[in-house]
């Protein structure tokens, strides 16, 4: 048998020290796995410092033990190229994999094992975890708003239609294609428009009114987003040809606007529309918040948009812009079908982006009074009966936001791929 | 002619819809002033504010002015941007190196961090950590000790007051090292650019970092004074730390939310630059024998400094803007004090959102210049 160095493994006793070397790190993330789950500390009888760090130790000179190169096998080599390639990646392996242990008793039994869902008060939360009861009961107002529960089905149904609407686009044959640009830009907009105007709105047909400030919730928030990404859109496709023309007076208002714009946080432009938009109008006339708002959210966003447009647009060879005027084309005609979709194709991450923040930015419009999702959780959050849920409701709001923007982000890298071409 | 017609019609028409909108808006705006009896002015500025401010730098109560009441509302958003910056580039820093790191357990969490984090409206994590996480800690009376005389508590963050005497020499000496170090510096390059001698620039800084406020303290008549917080009884179950320097919870969880949710771009800004410099450039650098050291100072970071600072200064402006955010949870920053609290007493909307937001413009227009020249100095030139 060769001589054991403990310090320098070699791969001469690979298996002595192979075998050592889990052993140290099994021990060292049972006790962990015991102390987390189970509350016992095996090394209780040590003092503190030595106890909290024993495993730490333990587990690093077990990874130290099993670091051997070209071992030749397979697995053993994959784990040390990959998560121990030197002792302080090594002590940080060891870090997270303690940590993920400890932290998952207590947000399991918070999520799930000590928590309640039964019940329709605030007594049926017995346990020490999660009162998910307090969300069951709330689910509506926190969907829907203020809007009376039996008229909801009308939120449903235009939700339902405008999403049914929105895929219009993968059913169409080859000859209706060239009609889609149109379709989205203009039809679907306005067909949009007239969905929540009667039926979300109502007021006519029968149907009950329903007054802006009662719209709240989840939807409000799907309602907000949607009408300022229809808006800023085309806005700011505008503020970056302009910005980019060769018209002095066009060029300095389209720079102006785009730097006014980004130059304010949101939430002052909001401050601006509730409080002192009002001021401009004449007297007599009436614009609704909600309207105000979306206008006022277009607009900044618009100028985000811009700036990416802009971006696509420099980044073109100017022997595109060569090639189309030789063709004779004028230049709406140059933009629209040269330049513009050759552009759009580059920024599309770039857009995807400001779309994100616009959707993260929409719960913002609870400081002008519009109650949102934020503004529901704080509503029930003081509600008497319900006091002192504030966790679980941001908690299920920021779940809601993740999974919405998690998956806007992954669509918008899947677009990039598709329409990647290779220039 | 045609030419000339075509460049002329479009102008006038953007022009005379500007004025027109801009008239019309004013036309309106003097009629509504007029029937509500108010005068367009920034008289009112000088008025006695007669409210009062929960957290101020400066000294102020409502017998100071409006005037004054802004310079407190913007020194508190200036006070939490600049934490937040520092702490945002700390983590971000981090996370995006760990992001590139070989080892797929670290690699995965600052990526698991930066897509959770990011994805969820900051507005949403302000709320979190302000009504949920902060109002889990103990009462004063209840709180354990941090770091031996800290305090956590929900009536906010305690720590040690620093009394100073003579702060001002203390902060001369400071600024005398910086000059000096700069000088230094200069004359280090001027040497090594003539003669190849390398001055030990950096210990030699160092040294008169420390050796300069140190001769405030020994000659300059500066002491320092540490009172450590001692709980004091109120009332019967109103419990304080005295004498001690609060942080209130608002601005820790403002902190908190906007430092974490900023250093998500920051770490992505981060990976960006450092993926952006090919292995080429340290192949050759190393070729040429430079030591690792030297392969990064002189090689790897300027280069991608330049791919990560202009995104960077994005984040840190944007990091500035959202700080507006604490409106939501009433810590005192300008848009709460000036755009809120004033502006529901005066009623004057058009002068103070007016001001607010051209507060805020001018921010960002002198970083945004700023950043310009930074970027034209460091730009790669071309031959």
């Amino acid at each position: 048998m060769n001589k054991l160095n403990f310090l320098k493994p070699d791969k001469n006793n690979l298996y002595v020290y192979v075998y050592t070397g889990s052993a140290l790190l099994f021990i060292s993330i049972f006790d962990v796995f015991l102390s987390s789950f189970f509350k016992i500390n095996v090394t209780s009888y040590l003092p503190g410092p030595v106890s909290l760090l024993l495993p730490l130790i333990v587990g690093l000179f077990g990874l130290h033990l099993i670091r051997i190169e070209f071992s030749g096998i397979k697995y053993l080599d994959l784990l040390n190229k990959n998560i121990n390639t030197s002792n302080f990646n090594g002590a940080l392996t060891l870090l997270i994999i303690f940590a993920i242990i400890m932290a998952t008793p207590p947000s399991l039994s918070w999520f799930i094992f000590d928590a309640n869902i039964a019940g329709d008060t605030k007594e049926a939360c017995t346990g020490s975890g999660a009162c998910w009861t307090y969300i069951k009961v709330w689910l509506r107002r926190f969907m829907y708003g203020m809007y009376p529960n039996e008229l909801q089905w009308r939120i449903n149904v235009s939700f339902i239609l405008l999403i049914a609407l929105a895929f219009v686009g993968y059913f169409s044959g080859e000859k209706l294609k060239k009609f889609l640009t149109l379709y989205y830009v203009i039809i679907y907009p306005i067909i949009a428009y007239i969905l929540i105007y009667y039926l979300i709105s109502g007021g006519s047909f029968g149907l009950e009114w329903v007054e802006t400030g009662a719209w709240g919730g989840l939807s409000l928030t799907f309602i907000v987003s949607f009408f300022c990404l229809i808006f800023c859109f085309p806005i700011g496709m505008l503020l970056a040809l302009g910005r980019r023309s060769n018209l002095p007076t066009i060029k300095y208002f389209s720079v102006g606007f785009i730097e006014f714009w980004r130059g304010v946080p949101l939430i002052t432009v909001l401050f601006m529309s509730s409080v002192m938009f009002p001021m401009f109008l004449p007297e007599d006339f009436f614009m609704d918040k909600l309207v105000r708002v979306i206008i006022a959210i277009s607009l900044f966003e618009a100028a985000y948009v811009a700036e990416v447009i802009r971006g696509g647009l420099q980044a073109l060879p100017r022997g595109q812009y060569d090639a189309a005027k030789s063709l004779g084309m004028g230049y709406w005609k140059m933009h629209i079908f040269v330049i513009l979709p050759q552009a759009l194709k580059l920024v599309i991450p770039g857009i995807a982006n400001t779309f994100l923040a616009l959707v993260k930015d929409t719960p913002l419009i609870f400081v002008v009074g519009l109650m949102e999702i934020a503004g529901m959780l704080g509503l029930a959050k003081t509600n008497p009966k319900w006091l002192g849920f504030a966790m679980e409701g941001y908690v299920f709001a920021a779940i809601i936001f993740w999974i919405i923007c998690y998956a806007m982000s992954k669509y918008s890298y899947n677009l990039e791929l598709k329409y990647k071409t290779e220039r | 002619m045609n030419n000339k017609v075509k460049k002329f019609v479009p102008q006038l028409i953007t022009l005379l819809a500007i004025i027109l909108v801009f008239g019309f808006f004013t036309y309106n705006a003097q009629i509504n002033m007029d029937n509500r009896g108010i005068e367009f002015g920034y008289g009112f500025l000088k008025q006695e504010s007669s409210f009062d401010v929960q957290f101020s730098l400066i000294e102020y109560d409502g017998s100071h002015s409006y005037a004054r009441a802004y310079l407190v509302g913007l020194l508190n958003t200036l006070l939490v941007s600049f934490i937040g910056i520092i702490l945002s580039t700390i983590i971000g820093v981090i996370v995006g190196i760990a992001r590139l790191s070989p080892n797929f357990l670290i690699k995965n969490t600052a990526a698991f961090y930066v897509e959770f984090f990011r994805n969820i409206p900051l507005l949403l994590q302000i709320f979190f950590w302000y009504f949920a996480a902060l109002r889990a800690l103990p009462l004063p009376q209840d709180a354990e000790a941090w770091f031996g005389s800290t305090y956590m508590t929900i009536k906010g963050y305690y720590v040690p007051l620093f009394v100073w005497n003579n702060l001002d020499i203390f902060l001369y000496s400071i600024l005398a090292a910086i000059i000096s170090i700069v000088i230094i510096r200069s004359y280090a390059k001027k040497i090594q650019e003539n003669e190849g001698k390398q001055l030990p620039v950096f210990y030699i800084s160092l040294g008169l970092l420390i050796l300069l406020p140190l001769l405030s303290f020994v000659i300059g008549g500066v002491n320092l004074e540490i009172k450590t917080p001692v709980l004091k009884q109120l009332s019967a179950t109103g419990f304080i730390f005295e004498p001690a320097l609060s942080l209130p919870p608002e601005l820790i969880a403002l902190v908190l939310a906007l430092s974490l949710y900023t250093a998500t771009f920051i770490a992505e800004c981060v990976r960006a630059g450092i993926q952006g410099v090919s292995k080429g450039q340290k192949e050759a650098a190393a070729s040429i024998g430079l030591t690792p050291k030297q392969v990064l100072k002189l090689v790897i970071m300027p280069q991608a400094l330049r791919i990560i600072i202009p995104p960077t200064t994005n984040q840190y402006l944007n990091l500035t803007k959202n700080s507006s955010l604490a409106a939501a949870i009433a810590y005192p920053d300008l848009v709460l004090v000036f755009a809120g609290t004033a502006l529901m007493q005066t009623g004057r909307a058009i002068e103070i959102v007016s001001i607010t937001m051209l507060t805020y413009l001018s921010i960002s227009l002198a970083i945004s210049a700023l950043m310009n020249w930074y970027n034209k100095k460091i730009a790669i030139k071309e031959k």
